[in-house]
């Protein structure tokens, strides 16, 4: 940037700044959840084409959510996407505005808590409601 | 006179973004499970749950379709605007050519899963 200037004034490298600090490794592996969030959307979305092109092409999309590759990549992003679940509450505290009861600042950990008690519940309400419409 | 000030548009990435990332932390993972691990391997849940007759029926209710739409639409806002900023934290700086690829991903596969969605038919 500065290597045009006569004077070569020092520049602090920037390059590889995460890995210096642990707080920024995770902050950065946190981060990095999106990708598996955008490789599920895409996963879903070529679905949804598939389902849209007819029958034969549904079987086919199916018929490659069976194969063992594909499982131990669903696995993968399971653990990826539960650790953006984890993180996104773990946050939350800090990116909502505090909340007030009883005259008492809500402690962050009781936050983090509901988020997660409510992502419980929402999982096995999905998981009843598939069965349920399904079996 | 004062130059009106140009409204900024961080507001509705953001918005799409905490959305998105809502959604993901409540849904994502028993999605994942549901649809790649559970109905494929038969565990848990039948193993025709996602047969062509019900994906089918479930595509073109109106109430399957907006839920399909909203969480592939606002899964990819949410990943591609993350991707966006931490490419600028690696040192891919914040340029109207990643925002166009990252947001430009984002729309594409909005338009793809409306487009899909509808074809389906009702």
């Amino acid at each position: 940037m500065n290597t045009s200037d006569p004077r070569r004034p020092y520049v602090r490298p920037m390059a590889g700044w995460w890995r210096r600090n642990p707080y920024f490794v995770e902050y950065m592996v946190h981060e990095a959840t999106a990708l598996f969030v955008a490789a599920y959307a895409l996963i879903l979305l070529v679905g949804l084409l598939r389902l849209a092109q007819g029958e034969s092409a549904w079987n086919g999309w199916l018929e490659a959510l069976r194969s063992p590759l594909s499982v131990i990549f669903h696995l993968v992003l399971l653990a990826a996407i539960s650790y953006h679940c984890w993180t996104w509450f773990r946050i939350m505290p800090k990116t909502m505005p505090p909340l007030v009861v009883g005259g008492k600042r809500l402690a962050p950990g009781v936050i983090t808590a509901c988020g997660v008690a409510v992502a419980a519940v929402c999982s096995v309400a999905v998981l009843a409601a598939v069965w349920g419409a399904t079996r | 006179m004062k130059p009106a000030m140009k409204r900024s548009n961080a507001p509705i990435f953001w918005g799409l973004f905490g959305a998105g990332g809502m959604l993901a932390a409540l849904f994502g993972p028993v999605l994942v499970f549901v649809t790649g691990i559970a109905v494929p391997l038969g565990i848990i849940l039948p193993a025709d749950a996602m047969s062509w007759s019900h994906m089918h029926a479930f595509a073109q209710h109106w109430a399957g379709k907006g839920l399909l739409f909203v969480v592939v639409a606002l899964f990819m806002w949410h990943a591609m605007h993350r991707i966006y900023h931490s490419l600028h934290d690696l040192g891919v700086h914040a340029a109207s050519a990643t925002r166009f690829a990252c947001y430009g991903l984002a729309v594409l596969a909005t338009l793809l899963a409306a487009g899909a969605l509808l074809a389906v038919g009702f």
